[in-house]
Order: structure tokens, then sequence, then C-alpha cells
């Protein structure tokens, strides 16, 4: 195994265990997404026609804000006791770091997913028209699409004094192409109808977005 | 008869660091040797801690330059460069093995059995026992301090750099850490000791770097203020 690997590894690893121990950022998903199912369930009562026509949108918008919490906590322990400096003295490579919160953001959200779907199918009588696995080729683009970029954000609001705040202002703008992709292709695939454009878009999303924040997350890392 | 000349292993030339208006150091010229334990004094905002992360690499200078070990670049020499900072840079939910096992990885180890064996015997030389499983974040401060000398210590770094490494530490601690750091200066490392506690540093510094409003204002070796200071 190459340095980097091994370094972004025991990273995710490092990350895991720690968030294993604290519960902070799961705990919090969790709630939040609960809260948004049985509220909006209750509030609208939709007929299974209804519900295939707005599920995306809810679906996605519960797990976008409930992933600013995950994003927020996880560079929220690298600032406490100052340990990031730890990392930016040592030889380990700014790219490993990033990737591997990006991994651990990943799982963390996707497993918020696994465990909120199957609620969202019950309390809005879902059923897929279409393809159902595209549904979850989505799930991982999508999840992908703002783990990428909510972790490249949450480091640069890392050093400002409402980091909380400028989290989903610097993210929300930015992850508007993400989200109506996100969106349109559940929509799309709910209905049975073909989602290939929107899932192409994510794609390109996903492979742009990447490429930048690998190539700047250096600089971000090491700014003042 | 051959003289032994000492090498010089940290250069700083006219070193300025601003944040925005304020200038934390303002031109910091000075040559330190190899083997020696440096102890930088001052006031509070006198620049004591900017220059010590100047030379960790953490505070890019707004002008001047630094050379550690003949490079300009931090990168090039942080493999020989043990930093420790007034926080403890380490993770309180963990303990104090899997802190190190973790940073030894940073530095290249990849073998779990030698991370173990380097985490155990740093924590031992600092005085504490690798098989407490308590988190960190259950240490008491003096505890926590050694543990974080030892990740300093971890990648067996030629320069320390160690900011108020004694701070709320009982006496007794100061001076085992004191000694500790003695000895690891008789091993050829040089160390660079910010600290308000100067007294501890009596007799087991080499010399004493005065601080004044971002500038060296005098270098000593006893710990007497020099007249040029105010």
């Amino acid at each position: 195994m190459s340095a980097p690997t091994g370094i972004t590894r025991a990273t995710l690893l490092k990350d895991l265990r720690l968030e294993w121990r604290s519960k902070d950022a799961i705990n919090s998903m969790l709630f939040f997404s609960l809260l948004v199912v049985v509220v909006f369930s209750f509030s609208f009562d939709p007929s299974a026609e209804e519900s295939r026509q707005i599920a995306g949108g809810l679906i996605w918008v519960a797990f976008l804000f409930a992933a600013v919490v995950a994003l927020n906590q996880t560079w929220a322990r690298e600032i406490r006791n100052q340990v990031l400096d730890a990392y930016r003295v040592s030889p380990a490579p700014a790219n490993s770091l990033f990737i591997a919160k990006v991994l651990g953001n990943f799982i963390f959200v996707s497993a918020l997913e696994a465990l909120m779907t199957p609620l969202f199918i019950v309390f809005y009588r879902l059923r897929s028209l279409g393809p159902a696995w595209q549904l979850l080729l989505v799930a991982v683009l999508g999840t992908w699409a703002l783990v990428v970029n909510g972790t490249f954000f949450a480091a640069m609001s890392l050093r400002t004094r409402s980091r909380e705040i400028m989290l989903p202002l610097l993210l929300f703008p930015i992850s508007i192409p993400a989200l109506l992709a996100m969106v349109q292709a559940t929509t799309s695939i709910l209905n049975g109808e073909g989602a290939r454009f929107w899932i192409v878009l994510l794609v390109s999303y996903d492979l742009v977005f990447t490429t930048v924040c690998l190539l700047l997350f250096e600089t971000v890392l090491n700014a003042e | 008869m051959t003289e032994t000349v000492p090498v010089t292993v940290v250069s700083v030339s006219n070193l300025i660091k601003q944040f925005g208006r304020f200038a934390a150091l303002r031109g910091v010229t000075a040559e330190f040797s190899g083997g020696k334990l440096y102890a930088i004094l001052g006031d509070n905002g006198a620049g004591k801690t900017t220059l010590l992360r100047t030379l960790a690499g953490l505070n890019q200078p707004s002008s001047g330059e630094v050379e550690i070990l003949g490079a300009s670049k931090f990168h090039d020499i942080c493999q020989q460069v043990g930093y420790m900072a007034h926080p403890s840079l380490l993770y309180d939910e963990m303990s104090g093995m899997e802190n190190l096992e973790y940073f030894a990885r940073l530095y290249g180890i990849t073998s779990g059995t030698r991370c173990a064996e380097a985490s155990r015997a740093v924590i031992l030389s600092v005085g504490l026992d690798p098989d407490l499983a308590r988190p960190v974040g259950q240490y008491s401060q003096g505890m926590r301090q050694r543990m974080s000398l030892a990740r300093a210590l971890l990648n067996n770094p030629k320069i320390l750099l160690l900011d108020e490494p004694f701070s709320n530490v009982d006496l007794h601690s100061a001076t085992e850490m004191v000694r500790l750091l003695a000895r690891t200066r008789d091993r050829g490392k040089t160390i660079f000791l910010v600290t308000h506690q100067a007294s501890l540093l009596e007799g087991a510094a080499d010399e004493f770097v005065w601080m004044e409003f971002g500038k060296i204002v005098g270098r000593t070796r006893e710990l007497k203020r020099p007249e040029t200071a105010q």
C-alpha cells in the first residue's frame, strides 16, 4: 500500500472510530431527517401519485440539510485542540486528508440514507414505476456530489467565526445543478420516465467538482 | 588542535509577519546552531509563538526568509521537525496509544507493529504508561502536556519546536520534562522552547533569546534580561 493510500485509510479509520465513540454526526442527522419525514407526511398526506411527484425533492432536501450537520462535525473535530496543525506540520499529503474526509462523510450520509429510505417508502407509500436500481445509482452520485463539495466548503469556512452558517451559504448555491439533477432523476425514475440526461449531468458534476476540490484543497488547508 | 565550528541549523533573515495591520514579527534576524536548547522569552505579544509557528511552517512570512537545515521550504524538512503547540494537538476521544499510532502513520510508518513500537517507546520516554486505555480527554493537564511532547518526539526530529510545554504542569512534572529535554539536546537535537517559566530552564538552556515587540532584543547565556531590553 502506498504511503498516501495508507494515510487516507488511517485517517478514515480514525474518523469512523471518533464518530462511533461520540455519535455526534449520525445522531443529529437521523433526528433531523426523521423529523422531516414525519412532519411532511402529516402535513400533506399525499396520494401515491402525488408522492411520486414530490418525493424526489423532499428526500434530497432532507438529506442535503442533514448532511450539513455531518459536514460541520467532520472539521470541528480537527480544530478542537488544533489537531489540524499536527497534520499540517507532518509530511502527509493534503489530499489524503481530503479524500479520507470525503469518504467518511460519504459513509455517514449513505448510512443515513439506508436507514431513512424505508421510512420514506412507508410514509409516502412510494412505488417506483421505473427501474429501481437506477435510484441506487442516483443516490451514490448525488451523495458524492453533496459530500465532496460539502467537505471542501466546510474546510473553507473552518476559520470563519460563524462557520455553521457559512457552510450552507457557500454549499447550497453551488449544489443547485446537482440538486436539480438528483431531484429530476429521482422523480423521473419513480414515474417510469427516462433519467439518462440527469444521470449524465450528475456524473459530469461529480467529475468536475472532485477534480477542482482536489486541486484547491492544499491551498485551503494551509490558508491562514 | 581542531576547533569545532558550530553548524547553523536555523537562520531567519529580516523576518516580518503581519496579521492585517498588526505586525507580530518586525524584522527578526538570527542564526541558531545545532545541538542546543534555546529558551525564547518575552512578555505576552512579544512574537514568541508567531516566531515558532513560522519556523513550523504554520505561518507564512509576510517578508524575509527562513532556512531550516538548509531548506527554505518547510515541506522539504518537515520529517526532521517536531512541533508541540499550546493546545495538545491530540484527539480527546482516543487513548494516547491510539493518537500516537495515527500520527506515526502520517510520518510514513506503514506497518502496524512498527507504529505500536514507536508509540510505546516515545510514551515511555515521557514517563507515561502506554497501556493506559483512558481517552486523552480524561488525562490531567500535566499528562496531556507530556503526551503532547511524546507526539512531537514521535518522528525522532532533529529540531524540536515547543510552545509553552510547562503551562499548567506541576513543578515536579515540569522538572522531569526539563531533564528529558536536556537529555534530548545532549543527543544532538536542537530545541526551541517558548515559555513564561524561564527559571525552570536555568542550567538546562544553552541560550536565552529575549523578544520584545516582534524583535529579538538580546541573547544571553544566563537568565538575565539584557540591558538593551526595556
